[in-house]
């Protein structure tokens, strides 16, 4: 390893470093900070009370999804949970006084936060990216350096524009060859989880690199970042190539004319130099990755669509507790076979597959198909101009046909604060990433799987392999 | 933010691994836009039944540790949403101080900013400590920030580490944006050289 060697994660920190002290720790400037409504208002007030300003409200972006409803309904402008309605018009309040860039609840660029910031052209390249929300590590796809903070941080940046920061060590996942037929980008970030753990990337920025990541479209790799933070890295990164620029390309907040091609010329050096020290290395070959879904409480609970219900026993230390009270609250039995489970729900949605291309794979699936009798439905696009992209591709069409309930952009039952709730018991095929105790709903059971397999389990009542109905 | 430097309290053992900041403070506690009192909806789904009473069996229910200041848990704790509700509902309650093998990296900096300290154990020490937090109200650990100490209610000593810079501002109750705002001509002056180099961001 040469000293000069370097890291994409290396090379983005080295540029945002504000000041460094003895001990390490690093004033770390930030390029774009994301605000929702839920873990802002705190933020807001401590500003107010200190009498302090947003430092560089033009890098701020608000927009409430958390919260707002999905029915058709919320044009009318009634929100009918209290609490629900004072955070957002709190957003509201904060986001015209304190002047930043604001996109509200009726607005069609209205949508999740992670999915909004790609799509604005506001995450670019090389960029520092923050978010009171674990899941701005989405935007890591673009080759920029995005996590998650808490309440006390969003203030900070606000005020700030920085962050006081430890470097965290370098770990590389690397997914080598080509994806089998009805394998997705969801399949692997849940099969990295499965091997590594949710607490195997802790301490670490991630950077998946490999032919098949390669091989992803940006909608693929933002679901790929998206859950770094569930294998409990700070943030997952993918070195940008042509794939990335072609997306930036003509987005509104993208450069453009000479400052395009100033930017591109800085971007096409943010790769990790060949002989980069790295501190930890996973590799997985893209052929061994099946089509996979969760069988219990935690993201690591990943198994392929083909296998069985897990003993507890067939785990170590702590573990082998965690995996019988998960059985017990998801009402399933070890050695039973995944394939035979029965759901109730299909969710399509969230900043993990709630995209274009989620819904296109979706709907390919359910096309001139019907759901199950008695099955609830739906899809939340991403966004009101995925939703629009959705509509005029007649994906729609294709969605009411079979069944679903075709709603309005925001997280919806990814998390299950809005109406969007699963009841106690109901069963899930959900296409978000966490399937924690009570997170879509208290009792509420979650299986994670990718966009295609959520539609086949949608159309047979059970956790089926896409692959035989492709 | 107020100083921490010493306390000696209850410890609660929770064995569990993984456990998430949806399980510290459920959901439909987020819509709050306070920071305060949320200690009562602490591990709300663990600890209530649907008529919202409570249940006996969960740890923080039972009479010896419901004054608990310090929580011995499970690997990983704190992981999955970013909710600062999470140590918010903690020091609510009055934890002050949560041992584990390891924390998710979000939750661990949470921590910090609210005077509380997250203490990373090896195995071997988390398991003293948690059969020491299991022996109830009589038995008080003691955590010395000043000298990175944990000791058992029998006298056992251990040590651990801290980030120095972290020690500092919970000793000093020190708030992170005073301290960063007396750089604001370093951070001025990286915007500048940064509007030259990118101009585009
Ligand atoms: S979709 Fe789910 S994971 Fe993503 S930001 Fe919303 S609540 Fe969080």
């Amino acid at each position: 390893m040469s000293s000069e060697a370097k890291t994409l994660y290396d090379k983005i920190w080295d540029a945002h470093v504000v000041q460094e002290a003895d001990d390490g720790t690093c004033l770390l400037y930030i390029d774009r900070h994301l605000v929702h409504e839920v873990t802002s208002p705190q933020a807001f007030e401590g500003l107010r009370m200190t009498g302090r300003k947003v430092h560089a409200p033009e890098r701020t972006i608000a927009v409430p999804d958390h919260n707002v409803p999905t029915t058709l309904d919320r044009a009318s402008g009634i929100i009918e949970n209290e609490d629900s309605r004072i955070q957002l018009n709190a957003l509201d309040v904060n986001a015209r006084e304190f002047g930043v860039h604001y996109y509200p609840v009726n607005d069609v660029r209205q949508g999740i936060v992670h999915i909004v910031g790609p799509e604005q052209g506001w995450t670019l390249p090389g960029m520092t990216v923050v978010c009171g929300d674990s899941h701005t590590a989405t935007h890591g796809a673009f080759g920029s350096l995005a996590h998650g903070i808490g309440t006390s941080e969003v203030e900070h940046v606000l005020a700030t524009q920085t962050l006081i920061q430890k470097k965290s060590k370098n770990m590389k996942v690397e997914i080598t060859g080509q994806l089998r037929p009805g394998v997705t980008a969801k399949d692997i970030t849940l099969s990295v989880i499965g091997k590594t753990g949710t607490a195997g990337g802790t301490g670490y920025v991630i950077e998946y690199c490999g032919e098949a990541i390669r091989a992803l479209s940006m909608e693929g790799r933002m679901t790929v970042c998206n859950m770094a933070i569930e294998g409990g890295a700070r943030a997952g990164l993918i070195a940008p190539d042509e794939t990335t620029f072609a997306y930036v390309n003509g987005r509104p907040h993208a450069p453009k004319g000479a400052q395009w091609e100033a930017a591109l010329t800085w971007w096409r050096t943010l790769f990790s130099d060949d002989d980069a020290h790295w501190d930890k290395v996973v590799t997985i070959k893209g052929e061994d990755i099946a089509p996979v879904v969760t069988w219990g409480t935690s993201p690591e609970d990943v198994l392929a669509i083909t296998d069985v219900v897990p003993a507890p026993e067939s785990f170590t230390g702590g573990k082998i507790e965690a995996a019988k009270r998960a059985l017990e609250y998801m009402g399933l039995t070890a050695g039973q076979k995944l394939s035979d489970i029965t759901i109730d729900t299909v969710f399509i949605g969230s900043c993990t597959n709630g995209r274009i291309e989620d819904l296109r794979a979706a709907a390919a699936i359910l096309k001139g198909k019907k759901i199950k009798d008695g099955m609830r439905a739906m899809v939340v696009p991403g966004s009101g101009l995925v939703r629009a992209q959705a509509e005029e591709e007649g994906l729609a069409d294709i969605f009411i046909e079979a069944g679903f309930e075709w709603r309005l952009a925001g997280c919806s039952m990814c998390l299950a604060m809005n109406p969007d709730q699963l009841a106690p018991g109901e069963r899930c095929a959900a296409t978000s990433n966490r399937n924690f105790e009570g997170r879509q709903g208290k009792g509420g059971r979650t299986h994670l799987m990718s966009p295609a397999m959520a539609a086949a389990a949608a159309v047979t009542g059970k956790l089926t392999d896409v692959r035989d109905m492709m | 933010m107020e100083k921490f430097e010493k306390l000696s309290g209850i410890a609660a053992p929770m064995a569990l691994v993984n456990i998430d900041t949806d399980m510290i403070i459920p959901k439909q506690f987020l819509k709050t836009i306070k920071r305060s009192g949320l200690g009562v909806n602490l591990f709300d789904e663990m600890r209530y039944n649907d008529d919202g009473s409570e249940k006996p069996d969960f740890v923080l229910n039972k009479p010896a540790y419901r004054d608990a200041q310090v929580l011995v848990a499970g690997d990983n704790f704190g992981c999955g949403s970013s909710r600062e509700h999470a140590p918010w509902a903690l020091a609510d309650f009055g934890i002050k101080v949560v041992i584990s093998t390891s924390f998710a990296d979000i939750f661990f900096n949470n921590c910090f900013k609210n005077g509380m300290l997250p203490i990373v154990m090896p195995q071997e020490v988390v398991d003293v400590l948690m059969s020491d937090a299991e022996k109830g109200a009589n038995a008080r650990m003691e955590i010395d920030l000043e000298k990175q100490t944990v000791t058992t209610s029998d006298g056992e000593v251990f040590n651990f580490e801290v980030d120095s810079f972290r020690k500092h501002c919970l000793l000093e109750g020190l708030d992170d944006i005073g301290l960063t705002l007396e750089k604001a001509a370093a951070i001025d002056t990286f915007e500048a050289s940064a509007a030259q180099s990118r101009p585009w961001v």
